[in-house]
């Protein structure tokens, strides 16, 4: 019975979050659809939110990147298909690495920022202080960070592909000793624009769920400073899950299952 | 003859399972001062927020010119919100702004002042709560008076129809105390308005109250004017305004 009781109290909780997630994304897209937006907010946004992420970006991707040449190199000179080590980098970087990787850090690094940022406002009444001068938190606060995670995520996407195929490259010449122009070329048959343009895609809706699930934690947090540190996890934490199934979905539709 | 600008009529609200409202009615007369007491947790901030839409009763209607606003859709609240005017305890500025933003910030965006005008009129309110040599600082940087008097400033700048105060006095010395006292006083004359002030600070309610409310137990149960409820034979009420151990009151 208490089972039951559980199952019930959690299947409640997790249709009034996916609600609330929705009212709010939806709420959100409405001010953006009327241009309701408060450029020089979204503007330093972008800076805090994505310029100040990029080193971070990049050295992990940078490393993935080596380390994904380093394990594959080396066997595929073995299996004399050395020259398809630069295809495979950049195809896994484009498709899936970039986007994920600096999906994953962002979530990490400005998720919890943001959700940190909008429960302490929600804890020091700055919140229904907004509201009370008849200023929606959604249009005020969320709107800028969502649009700055837009522009900036598949930005950072790009900057991560191409940390990602380089780090790649040295590595495969320094440790395989494939050559720079081989690597190079085999890049240039495997993606194409389109793989790239996906990819970004991909970033897009990171972008999105991030900022929304950053935003709605912040701005659902209760109970003081524990609640902050409740809501910044609980960000961080429900991002990364949706990261995980959005890109699998997304892989699916984008490349309906092909290899190609 | 007074008129009523805004009512809460028998509303009952709780938060979970405990009931903080319970079939309580208040009048806030127009153009007057009404002051709220009662013990700590009473549910004295919540009537604020009932009256700024903040908060929906689970029964009964809250009236702000003659509008229940209630059943107001949150779109069509958010505006009506930027005729009322409230006061934080603890100010809750936007702290990533300084103080001259945040008073700025309602005109910025109700109004279609030039820039030029926008900052012309908030340096204004802010020297009417003197704090004129405070412009350029952001909120971590000003005393808790100082806080209080910005707050307020950021509450009255559009010159709302009914400005909310929520513990204006709490925490702060006599003098600061008697100066805040003195500003709700002179704002209100000033806008030729109406305040309703939440407050445990005896000596300042005696200052400026035109109306004293008693909540007790979810209810408003003495009102009227100053000095009528101070003569009040409720022995809640006396036990209250003279601070005293023994009555009714449980401590």
């Amino acid at each position: 019975m208490k089972a039951l009781e559980d199952l019930g109290k959690s299947t409640t909780e997790f249709f009034e979050y996916a609600g609330g997630l929705t009212e709010l994304g939806g709420e959100t897209l409405g001010f953006i659809g009327k241009l309701r937006i408060r450029l020089t907010e979204t503007v330093l946004q972008c800076y805090l939110l994505g310029v100040q992420s990029l080193l971070i970006v990049l050295l992990t991707s940078l490393f993935t990147g080596m380390v994904f040449s380093l394990e594959s190199a080396q066997q595929a000179v073995q299996y004399g298909v050395g020259n398809l080590v630069g295809g495979a980098v950049a195809y896994t970087s484009v498709r899936e690495l970039g986007p994920m990787l600096s999906a994953v850090v962002v979530a990490g690094r400005v998720g919890a920022a943001i959700a940190a940022e909008l429960g302490s406002m929600v804890i020091t009444e700055q919140i229904e202080a907004l509201q009370s001068l008849g200023l929606a938190p959604a249009r005020f606060l969320v709107v800028p960070r969502l649009l700055a995670l837009i522009v900036m995520l598949p930005l950072l996407a790009i900057f991560a592909d191409v940390v990602s195929i380089v780090g790649g490259m040295w590595i495969a010449q320094t440790y395989a000793h494939i050559n720079y122009e081989s690597f190079l070329s085999s890049v240039r048959q495997t993606i194409g624009f389109d793989d790239v343009t996906r990819g970004l895609f991909k970033s897009v809706i990171f972008g999105i769920i991030i900022a929304l699930v950053g935003s709605y934690q912040g701005l659902r947090t209760r109970g003081g400073a524990a609640g902050v540190g409740v809501a910044t996890t609980g960000a961080v934490v429900v991002s990364i899950i949706l990261i995980f199934i959005s890109n699998f979905v997304l892989s699916y539709i984008l490349y309906g299952g092909s290899t190609g | 003859m007074t008129e009523t600008i805004a009512k809460v009529d028998n509303v009952t609200l709780r938060y979970g399972d405990k009931i903080v409202l319970e079939d309580c009615s208040l009048d806030v007369v127009k153009g007057a001062i009404t002051c709220v007491i009662g013990l700590s947790g009473a549910g004295k901030s919540t009537i604020l927020r009932l009256l700024n839409g903040l908060r929906k009763p689970e029964r009964g209607h809250v009236y702000v010119k003659g509008v229940d606003i209630c059943h107001m859709p949150e779109r069509e609240l958010i505006n009506f919100r930027s005729a009322i005017g409230f006061a934080f305890q603890f100010a809750a500025l936007l702290d990533s702004m300084t103080v001259v933003e945040n008073v700025a910030l309602p005109l910025r965006e109700h109004t279609r002042m030039s820039e030029e005008e926008i900052e012309r009129t908030a340096k204004a309110t802010l020297d009417s709560v003197g704090l004129d040599g405070a412009y350029g600082l952001f909120p971590s940087e000003l005393s808790g008076g100082m806080l209080k008097r910005a707050g307020f400033a950021r509450a009255v700048v559009t010159n709302p129809d009914i400005v909310l105060y929520d513990e204006p006095t709490t925490g702060l010395d006599p003098i600061i105390t008697n100066l805040l006292t003195d500003t709700i006083k002179h704002l209100r004359a000033k806008l030729n308005g109406t305040a309703v002030v939440i407050s445990h600070d005896l000596h300042s309610i005696y200052m400026m109250a035109d109306y004293l409310a008693m909540l007790y137990e979810g209810a408003i149960v003495e009102y009227g004017p100053l000095q009528d409820v101070q003569r009040s034979s409720n022995p809640i009420v006396q036990q209250f305004l003279q601070g005293s151990e023994v009555g009714p009151i449980p401590v």
